[in-house]
């Protein structure tokens, strides 16, 4: 299989340079990441991939089956990583991805050492003695508001623009592309994201970890980005003078930044 | 300009009056008030989300003073929670990305808990340095449509739902009907034996055409021995198809194999099988039948031939290819179908193979397969003897490969089960068992 096609593979930067490997969350795509690639790129080999299901990935790749639990996320990282050959590289994982990455640094530790959090949460859902902001019946909400925004999908459209990566003038005829998903797909992985709880996998994290939250997060509250700091021993935690659960592109430059900061830290 | 009635003006006087008077009052609709009092909501809010100014159209919608709004509460605030999941996953991020956004489906929630379902469009606002500056937020109460949507979204649903039933219930149906295929199968094979038993002196070849796959056919053959030396074979087809078919063949057979070894004469063996199925069936007022040939071989081991005894019940007659090249029928005349009547009367016939010499039964199936568009269109004893002359001389598997393409090239017309059994001399001396050649 082409993983590099199946997943929509783009690299930038200096060949040479070490690897950050950022991976995007539930909702839109790689595009997510475009107003900090250009300061990481400087100094990094950044590759960006999408999920498969989301973005300019291959569809026909998809199955419930395979995308229901997060280790199918985390079993395309590790796909991506052997694609390139990865070692060592820095997994950067925005959202539901910060907890993908965990699981893929647990299933091919040579390949992942580094892990960079942005606004993770390892469980949504309130639990005993746990508040991470959400009921199961908030979830229920959210996949209406799914039903009631295909966002620009029409399956008539969709084969054209997912067929032609490389003719992006195409995917402009339907607005919000970058979030266009099939309604099915996104379905699922809304519910994967927000009905998992990771966060007995936390435990299992011996790499260096940067934990990034925002000052104001309505997805994952800073309660929640101080659990994950406190169960990751060997992680720092970096709350950033921003608001809304996507600093990347809130705060692009406070959020690579921050990044830069943590990986020169490392050395 | 459209009058809907009333006295009519008088022309050229309060006409142009009441005009300008209309113009004026739209110019005194200021844009603060249109701002205000618009049918739509207003929002203005700064990059990151914090309502700067709202106006009363949207306030009123949601039951919300503007002191508790303005400055205080975000944008996302003002939606139900799944809603605000959206916005942090999809709007917002979409908006940076985009710099707008059109026709997003959210739900508001209204002060006294209600909800208000809205379409919301945004568009980013930026200052001359290209840096955003704010974001305006138009909102539609979509309440009606939101309903026609819910409906259709409902139906569509139900829809997939009945679609995914279907295809379960076909998947089902399709697994019923390889799994009643599989038994059949097995139980096809059941009445005929899985292959001939090598018999010395002789060569053998066999042919089972089934007609449907999911039907138990209709035509049986058998080949075994008997004591003293000698062989017993049958062919013949039962009336009907499907498991009543199956049923009847089954006893027949095994009749016939227990009859055969009871007595070696072919008549006898199917005389008690016309006791048989005639006890069996006629006492249930549903009378069953067969037509059936018989057949005892006596090898002659010192000259190399082999006489051949056959009985027939009803049954097509055999056919045997000569080793000089005739071909011939081997009548039975005067035997009735087998099952009918009590003592049925029971045709003979006896004939020598010598080497060279291979003898064909067949079923119907071969002599009215149909051959053009009429009723009456069928193959026919007489060609079959045209076509038996012309591959005469042949071996038992040359006869069976020939008649296998015949029964090929009918397509179509070939409706029914049709079994081939074919038993010959070999025309070269051939090495005979030593167990039956030569008892010590």
């Amino acid at each position: 299989m082409d993983i590099r096609h199946r997943n929509n593979i783009h690299v930038v930067g200096p060949e040479d340079a070490p690897v950050l490997l950022l991976a995007h969350g539930f909702g839109c795509d790689q595009n997510m990441w475009r107003l900090v690639v250009p300061v990481l790129s400087a100094r990094y080999r950044v590759v960006l991939f999408d999920y498969v299901g989301s973005g300019g990935s291959d569809l026909a790749a998809w199955s419930e089956e395979r995308y229901s639990s997060l280790q199918g996320y985390a079993a395309d990282v590790v796909d991506v990583c052997e694609e390139l050959d990865l070692r060592q590289a820095v997994f950067v994982g925005h959202s539901v991805s910060a907890m993908v990455g965990v699981l893929a640094a647990q299933a091919a530790p040579e390949r992942i050492g580094t892990l960079v959090m942005v606004t993770p949460s390892p469980c949504y859902i309130d639990d005993e003695g746990y508040r991470g902001g959400f009921s199961t019946e908030d979830i229920d909400e959210l996949l209406d508001s799914l039903e009631a925004n295909y966002l620009g999908w029409s399956s008539v459209m969709a084969p054209v623009i997912m067929g032609n990566p490389e003719r992006p003038e195409l995917g402009r005829e339907l607005t919000n592309s970058f979030c266009a998903t099939d309604p099915d797909i996104a379905r699922v992985f809304a519910r994967t994201t927000f009905l998992t709880d990771s966060r007995e996998d936390l435990k299992g994290v011996s790499v260096p970890t940067l934990v990034l939250e925002c000052e104001q997060d309505a997805i994952a509250p800073r309660e929640v980005g101080a659990h994950v700091h406190a169960a990751i021993p060997a992680s720092r935690l970096v709350t950033l003078d921003a608001t809304g659960h996507c600093p990347q592109l809130s705060a692009p430059e406070a959020t690579a930044a921050a990044i830069l900061d943590f990986l020169e830290s490392l050395k | 300009m459209c009058r809907t009635g009333g006295v009519p003006e008088p022309a050229g006087a309060g006409g142009e009056a009441s005009t300008d008077a209309a113009f004026t009052a739209l110019l005194e609709d200021s844009a603060e008030d249109l701002y205000e009092s618009a049918p739509c909501g207003y929002l203005s809010t700064m990059m990151d989300g914090t309502i700067a100014k709202i106006n009363t159209t949207l306030l009123d919608w949601l039951g919300l003073d503007r002191e508790a709004v303005a400055g205080r509460k975000r944008f996302a605030d003002l939606l139900t929670v799944g809603g605000k999941l959206y916005h942090e996953t999809h709007f917002a991020p979409l908006l940076r990305m985009q710099g707008e956004l059109r026709g997003i489906a959210l739900e508001m929630r209204r002060k006294d808990g209600g909800r208000l379902p809205v379409l919301v469009s945004a568009v980013v606002k930026h200052g001359t340095e290209g840096d955003p500056l704010l974001i305006r937020i138009t909102v539609f109460d979509a309440s009606d449509r939101r309903a026609y949507e819910q409906e259709l979204l409902r139906r569509r649903q139900e829809a997939e739902r009945a679609r995914a039933e279907a295809d379960e219930a076909r998947r089902q149906a399709e697994a019923d009907r390889a799994r009643l295929a599989d038994a059949l199968a097995v139980l096809q094979r059941s009445l005929v034996p899985d292959s001939l038993p090598a018999v010395p002196g002789l060569e053998t070849a066999v042919h089972y055409h089934t007609a449907s796959p999911d039907q138990l056919g209709g035509d049986f053959y058998d080949l075994f021995p008997v004591a003293g030396d000698r062989w017993a074979f049958f062919l013949g087809d039962v009336c009907g198809k499907g498991p009543e078919a199956a049923s009847l063949t089954s006893l027949t057979r095994y009749t016939l194999r227990a009859a055969a070894h009871h007595d070696p004469d072919p008549a006898s063996a199917l005389a008690t099988l016309n006791a048989v199925l005639h006890e069996r069936y006629t006492g249930d007022g549903n009378p069953r039948y067969c037509t059936c040939i018989v057949g005892i071989i006596e090898p002659d081991g010192e000259h190399g031939r082999t006489v051949v005894r056959l009985a027939s019940g009803g049954h097509p007659p055999a056919l045997v290819l000569r080793s000089d090249g005739r071909a011939e029928f081997l009548p039975t005349p005067g035997g009735l179908l087998i099952g009918v009547v009590p003592g049925a009367p029971i045709g003979t016939a006896e004939t020598v193979l010598a080497p060279g010499d291979t003898i064909v039964l067949y079923t119907d199936g071969l002599t009215e397969a149909r051959t053009g568009p009429g009723r009456d269109d069928l193959y026919g004893e007489d060609a079959l003897h045209a076509f038996a002359t012309d591959h005469a001389p042949a071996a038992p598997d040359e006869v069976i490969t020939a008649l296998t393409g015949l029964l090929e090239s009918f397509g179509e017309g070939l409706d029914d089960d049709t079994a081939l059994l074919a038993l010959g001399v070999p025309a070269a001396p051939s090495l005979i068992d030593p167990a039956t050649s030569h008892p010590s």
